[in-house]
């Protein structure tokens, strides 16, 4: 156990490590001169100088880098070329409303997911199995954009239950805040809790196939008692393993999703920079969501030792 | 000379080969059948797209902007430059497959010996763990917007983006599939009969992880079409003008409020795509399922 933990913390580190090196590496591969790329707006010959100096782009590369990792350390993730704003104040003001909008769809997605695939799996070859399974298989082919676009035309603009786009703060007004985060969490929520419903099916049909629960059917357990106490209790790593496994399509529908809902957060960060070619800002929005992704699957990996016994004694996660 | 034959690799009973049990199990599938036909369709619709489209995509006209669906002429009405819908989906429709096709052959082309050199070499097996490891930690997304900040937004670069992030799928995939045919008596044979490694890996492994391969590229084709269609919105994709269901649908959103349908339509071809192929696979899986052959 405490090896497994040891190989996966160093493997996360050297991943780490390698995604620092590609996403510093991304900005020198930029056409030109970065420094030009880096000016924006003044290009003036001293402002150049300037930028090379403070970026260091005089030096050899392997110092340059070094530099740079000492920079992220101290939390500069430098200045964005459009606004003059620290990139590490813009980060603190739009992550809160991402992780915000990814918990609230996980939640939903976990709960709509589970709900489902536990019905599916009882109700097999029953109306309730094919309905469960047909919504699935929707919910995996729809656009999720598309939905979001749909809603404000016809649940915000049309019908007027929801605001079209905009966000307040949830410390500010938790009342406002949630009636601005539902349709998103909602869009953001589908697609997750179509492959969460998926998987906790064929798990469930699994489980409900499996010696145990024959076994807790044998000695006289009521049936609700079988599915809730022996065979729903796997589904909980599903869960877990999905959002482990998914964080990266979550993280790209979070950006899309703030996009269409206007929410003020690291997605329309990301977007937005693209098109003013703010390179601090991209690059920091890159690397940003590769370590976000690495330490969440580490702590996944944690979680997993924690709720399945299996890992815990054989120390492989397989 | 040798004289030890290779067994035949997953034979099945005696007078059916593997392939034609399948294929009927295919036919015996309504969803199976009728997910076909409408990817069959669409194909042959967005291969002849150019010369079948009612219109010349590009011919835009003034006087006619926002024609609802079924204006004599268009049947499903025109946008907002008067050019005509039904003929932008049709080559909307054929981009997206273009794009999808592409990533899924890009993550195919470097995912597959990947997986194989991952699953057949244990030496390998770390490096190219580690590689998976750094390419996940990239969500496409992402992927995409570094590629455009670096290249520029292209239906190259989305499909190169796409695909890249697929390719840890196929790795994955592939070299469980290795690991598992590795271990059976056929692979131990051919090493003993002294065939060498690319030999083994060409000859018995890749042909026998050709249905996981099938079924995996059948899967991410309709995830490359969603992502296609998001990077589009975007306008991290395919340019306007050049016809997209995504970009149709981002200059709907511009024009909710005159022309409500417009944001209908493109949406309704991307999901009819994505959802045949995902019935296909999922039907594709069940019947390549070696527990249907006994």
């Amino acid at each position: 156990m405490a090896r497994y933990l040891i190989t996966r913390a160093w493997h996360s580190a050297l991943t780490l490590l390698l995604s620092t090196i590609v996403v510093f590496l991304g900005v020198r591969a930029l056409p030109g001169d970065p420094a030009l790329a880096l000016a924006g707006e003044d290009r003036s010959p001293e402002a150049l100088e300037a930028i090379r100096h403070h970026y260091g782009l005089d030096q050899p590369l392997p110092i340059q880098f070094a530099q740079y990792v000492e920079r992220l350390v101290q939390g500069d993730f430098g200045v964005s070329i459009r606004t003059g704003i620290p990139v590490s104040s813009m980060l603190t003001t739009a992550v809160p409303v991402t992780v915000e909008l990814s918990l609230l769809a996980i939640l939903l997605a976990a709960a709509l997911g589970v709900g489902a695939g536990v019905l599916a799996a009882v109700r097999r070859g029953r109306p309730a199995e094919w309905l469960a399974n047909g919504l699935a298989l929707v919910g995996l082919s729809v656009p999720h954009f598309w939905l979001g676009l749909l809603a404000i035309l016809y649940l915000s603009v049309a019908a007027g239950l929801f605001p079209a786009s905009g966000f307040v703060p949830l410390l500010e007004d938790p009342v406002g805040n949630l009636h601005h985060i539902i349709l998103p969490t909602v869009i953001l929520g589908a697609g997750l809790a179509a492959i969460i419903m998926r998987q906790t099916r064929s798990a469930m049909l699994e489980a409900l196939s499996s010696d145990h629960v024959r076994t807790a059917k044998a000695k006289g357990l009521r049936p609700r008692a079988v599915i809730t106490r022996h065979a729903l209790r796997n589904s909980l790593i599903v869960v877990v393993t999905i959002v482990g496994l998914q964080l990266g399509g979550l993280i790209s529908g979070a950006v899309v999703t703030e996009q269409i809902f206007g929410l003020p957060g690291f997605g329309k960060m990301t977007i937005d920079a693209v098109f003013q070619r703010d390179y601090p800002v991209i690059q920091a929005v890159v690397l940003l969501t590769a370590t976000a992704y690495i330490v969440i699957n580490f702590l996944v990996d944690l979680l997993y030792s924690v709720i399945d016994p299996r890992i815990r004694v054989t120390g492989d996660p397989t | 000379m040798t004289v030890l034959t290779v067994p035949m690799a997953e034979a099945g009973p005696a007078g059916t080969s593997r392939r034609t049990r399948v294929l009927r199990r295919l036919r015996r599938n309504p969803l199976a059948v009728v997910s076909f036909v409408v990817l069959a369709l669409a194909a042959v619709v967005a291969l002849l797209s150019p010369w079948i489209a009612p219109h010349e995509v590009q011919q835009t006209d003034f006087a006619h902007t926002f024609s609802p669906p079924g204006t004599p002429g268009h049947l499903l009405g025109t946008d907002d430059l008067g050019r005509d819908v039904l003929s932008r989906i049709m080559l909307g429709a054929r981009a997206s497959l273009q794009v999808a096709l592409l990533a899924v052959a890009t993550s195919l082309i470097i995912g597959v010996p990947l997986g194989l050199a991952a699953g057949y070499f244990r030496a390998w097996d770390a490096v190219i763990s580690r590689f998976t490891d750094l390419l996940l930690a990239f969500p496409f997304l992402i992927m995409a917007v570094g590629l455009a900040a670096i290249r520029g937004a292209s239906l190259t670069n989305a499909a190169v983006a796409i695909g890249i992030a697929q390719i840890p799928g196929v790795i994955r995939v592939v070299r469980s599939d290795t690991l598992r045919l590795k271990s059976l008596d056929f692979v131990a044979a051919a090493v003993v009969d002294g065939a060498s490694d690319p030999w083994v890996l060409a000859r018995h492994i890749l042909p026998n992880a050709t249905s996981v391969i099938l079924v995996q590229a059948t899967v991410a084709i309709p995830t490359a079409i969603l992502a296609e269609a998001v990077l589009s919105f975007l306008g991290l994709g395919i340019q306007p003008p050049s016809p997209s269901l995504g970009t149709m649908l981002a200059t709907a959103q511009q024009f909710a409020a005159r022309a409500p349908w417009a944001a209908v339509l493109p949406g309704v071809v991307i999901m009819g795509l994505a959802l045949a192929f995902n019935v296909f696979g999922d039907a594709l899986r069940d019947a390549l399922d070696p527990k249907g052959d006994r």
